[in-house]
């Protein structure tokens, strides 16, 4: 090529709306389709919520009758579903990513604006989609969040009419969504950063968002196609996962499908998934941590090179989701080894943490306490991950409530912890108004103590054996103690309480909002680009007339002989006297 | 952390690594929209993989046999019965669209706006045969009882799905691929891109090309297999 640089991000045309529509509805403006992402998961989250405590009601006093079984799968398989895809993925990405990404690299905006505003309305569509579930003949699938064949489409199973097509219907469209929007944040990050922006000057919210969207781009392929051929079995009668089967008597149609192929498709994209949850809240976390701790972040190109190890690793090891499926030996030798391998680096990052904290001057400000609690949550979530990826020790537990207590600790509590701290973090850049600080350690301290009475007996739970997925789940034998019915029971009280705690954090947003003290343009004193901006909350465009320059790492702080205790990204660096 | 500008790179891999982390983009002259098809093709290649890695699976694990495809995919000309005939055809003219396309690429880093056009006109034609050679091909196996969901050769039901379903699916790349180069083709003589530059040729190109390297794995595998 002649031209050795062009200078895309000075050139860039932004759309510049007029009327209300195109300001907050088809907006292209990626602040603004961030909080669309937020809300919309957030409200699909709560559905979610309420599920789950339905659910706990259920299992602690089965006899009061609040629901059927098909209701009670179809409230597992929606809870995990949305949790996972519809909340996770879309908030952690969709709402952080498209508001930190152009910030923190000093972009004006995301590379493809339109597409991006294409990627939110797509997603709201899937949302839509997933929900029509409860409103179709049978009501949404009711077989495990897994959907795993035969009996996802199989009689008996509540929403084989219709519910699992509109699950499967759904999550395609979601992966077109998040193509567009993903395409967008790996172009952004690699083509679009400011000058001076290094990639290793990225604060690692980004580096953590990039590398999750680059395992979704190439993880939701095999679960795209998954739901293609499982539609396809369901509707025109192919038998991709149906065996020959007899199902209430009668002999199906279907014959020489491979189920097993199912599961190796669905955790080819399963796994990775936990990461792409995972990597990006690594990185926020990793930058509350050093903002509040005052210090630079503790080993930061080891850090960038664990995101990317675990990105890599995370593609090897999806088979220890299916131990208990059948296998041969060798494979489960195999996937246990790169299973326990992933540990290194992320204990690595664990270290880094902790490092970070040592000898800081660490501010207990309520997006740090979300943080600290995370790395708490993660190492313990992370701990009982080494017990299952032992094929030895996860055959036996792996129907029991050790492994609800390991992936919620792991894979729910720890990211929504990160995606609470996270709010708190950005809200007064978003809004120009800060979070009330009162509302948000009650609800730190209630959601955090909670969770743990909620998931740390679970682990005692599975291991006197109470299966997981049951209707019934102590109900099945009458061996169990006494003692394991009266913490089934606190579970669900604790769990109702904390539930209805989360209202506090929806008022406090809402409240802070109009009423919130206003924010001043670096309210917590960091030394990333996003608080730089001319405006708070920055305009469209973010940068007013010229974009900022970037001369350093964006974690100088409490740097000796300086006046500040921090340095922005933009200061230049003094001229050696 | 030093200005990662002044630092003196030794070596290939060394200055390879500070070229690509410095700062503003990794690939340098590169433009946002085709760093962003060529991310898509990575993601989409994931897609068509996990197709393919699905089909060798089905076929080994299947417990009927599966039929042969010299015989499946037979033409009778004149009498005579060709295999693989329509399939060679069609194979030879989506490798000829690429030759137009990358004419048609060739065209527009010379600023001919009608060569571009005309072109790339000609791809989508020779897109557009593929897609109707390929409707053919389906209907004469309809007709000779092969269908998605079972088949009158006592063979694996798998055959006809997977093959359905994998064909269809590239078969819908095309034909979204003819669009699109119809609409860029028309955008270009229209003089959409006279100031901004002809770089889409070449991102339309590089989607174009990928749907053809993805034929010639999928010929591999369904044909001659």
């Amino acid at each position: 090529m002649a031209q050795a640089e062009i200078p895309y991000q000075e050139s860039m045309e932004l759309s510049h709306p007029h009327s209300w529509w195109t300001k907050y509805w088809f907006s292209q403006d990626h602040k603004v389709i961030a909080v669309q992402y937020g809300i919309t998961a957030i409200a699909v989250g709560l559905v979610a919520l309420v599920l789950s405590d339905l659910m706990r009601i259920q299992i602690a006093f089965p006899e009061w009758e609040i629901m059927s079984p098909d209701f009670y799968y179809q409230a597992i398989t929606m809870h995990g579903m949305i949790m996972v895809i519809y909340l996770l993925t879309a908030f952690l990405l969709g709402a952080f990513g498209n508001f930190c990404i152009p910030l923190m690299c000093g972009a004006r905006d995301m590379a493809f604006p339109f597409v991006n505003m294409l990627s939110y309305h797509v997603y709201l569509l899937s949302v839509l989609i997933l929900l029509v579930g409860y409103f179709v003949p049978g009501g949404p699938t009711g077989a495990g969040w897994t959907l795993y064949p035969p009996q996802t489409i199989t009689a008996g199973t509540p929403g084989n009419e219709w519910g699992i097509t509109t699950m499967l219907a759904s999550l395609a469209v979601f992966i077109v969504a998040f193509t567009m929007g993903g395409l967008n944040y790996i172009t952004t990050v690699l083509q679009a950063r400011t000058r001076g922006m290094t990639l290793m000057r990225m604060p690692l919210t980004v580096w953590g968002i990039f590398m999750a969207t680059f395992l979704g781009l190439l993880a939701f392929p095999a679960l795209f196609v998954s739901a293609i051929m499982m539609l396809l079995d369901k509707w025109i009668g192919t038998s991709f996962f149906m065996p020959a089967i007899v199902s209430l008597g009668e002999h199906l149609e279907y014959s020489g499908g491979q189920p097993l192929l199912f599961q190796h498709l669905f955790w080819f994209f399963g796994h990775p998934e936990v990461y792409i949850v995972a990597l990006p809240a690594f990185g926020v976390v990793s930058d509350i941590i050093s903002v509040n701790a005052r210090k630079n972040i503790f080993g930061y190109r080891l850090m960038v090179w664990a995101l990317v190890a675990i990105g890599i690793l995370s593609f090897i090891v999806w088979a220890h989701h299916m131990f208990v499926a059948g296998m041969h030996p060798f494979f489960g030798f195999f996937f246990a080894t790169t299973t326990l391998i992933i540990a290194v680096p992320t204990a690595i990052k664990v270290y880094n943490w902790i490092l970070t904290l040592w000898r800081a001057n660490v501010r207990l400000t309520v997006p740090m306490l979300y943080a600290l609690s995370f790395v708490l949550t993660f190492i313990l979530g992370g701990i009982t991950g080494l017990f299952l990826g032992n094929v030895i020790i996860d055959v036996p537990l792996s129907d029991t409530y050790f492994v609800v207590a390991h992936f919620h600790m792991v894979m729910g509590v720890a990211p929504i912890l990160v995606i609470f701290g996270g709010i708190y973090h950005w809200y007064p850049k978003i809004t120009g108004r800060m979070l009330n600080d009162r509302i948000g350690r009650v609800h730190f301290w209630i959601t955090f103590l909670g969770t743990y009475i909620i998931y740390f007996p679970m682990h005692y739970l599975g291991f006197i054996g109470t299966p997981r997925r049951y209707f019934d789940n102590l109900g099945v034998s009458d061996f169990y103690p006494m003692s394991a019915h009266y913490l089934n029971d606190v579970i669900t009280i604790v769990a109702l309480v904390v539930g209805a705690s989360q209202l506090l954090y929806i008022y406090n947003l809402v409240y802070s909002y109009f009423r919130g003290e206003k924010a001043s343009p670096n309210p917590w004193g960091a030394a990333s680009l996003e608080w730089c901006t001319p405006q708070t909350p920055p305009e469209h465009g973010n940068w007013g007339d010229t974009l900022p320059t970037v001369h350093r790492w964006a974690y100088d702080y409490s740097v000796p002989g300086h006046d500040k205790d921090f340095i922005a990204q933009n200061e230049p660096q003094r001229s050696p006297a | 952390m030093a200005e990662a500008t002044n630092q003196n790179p030794q070596g290939a891999i060394e200055s390879t690594v500070v070229d690509w982390s410095s700062d503003q983009t990794v690939f340098k002259g590169v433009p946002w929209g085709k760093a962003m098809m060529w991310i898509f093709l990575l993601s989409d290649t994931f897609i068509f993989t996990c197709f393919l890695v699905s089909y060798m699976t089905i076929r080994m694990t299947t417990g009927a046999p599966w039929p042969e495809p010299s015989l499946v995919f037979g033409l009778t000309v004149f009498g005579m019965n060709v295999p693989l005939l329509l399939i060679a055809i069609m194979t030879f003219i989506l490798i000829t669209s690429s030759g137009t396309m990358a004419l048609a690429v060739n065209m527009g880093y010379r600023g001919n706006k009608n060569g571009v056009f005309w072109l790339m006109l000609a791809t989508a034609l020779l897109g557009l045969s593929f897609v109707g050679m390929q409707a053919f091909e389906w209907s004469k196996l309809i007709s000779e009882g092969i269908y998605a969901w079972e088949n009158q050769m006592e063979a694996a039901p798998q055959f006809g799905s997977i093959f359905f379903m994998v064909t269809g699916f590239h078969g819908l790349h095309v034909s979204a691929g003819v669009a699109y180069l119809a609409i860029i083709a028309f955008r270009v003589r229209m003089g959409k891109y006279d100031k901004k530059g002809y770089d889409i040729v070449e991102i339309t190109g590089l989607y174009w090309h990928f749907v053809d390297l993805v034929w010639v794995f999928i010929f591999a595998f369904f044909y001659l297999w």
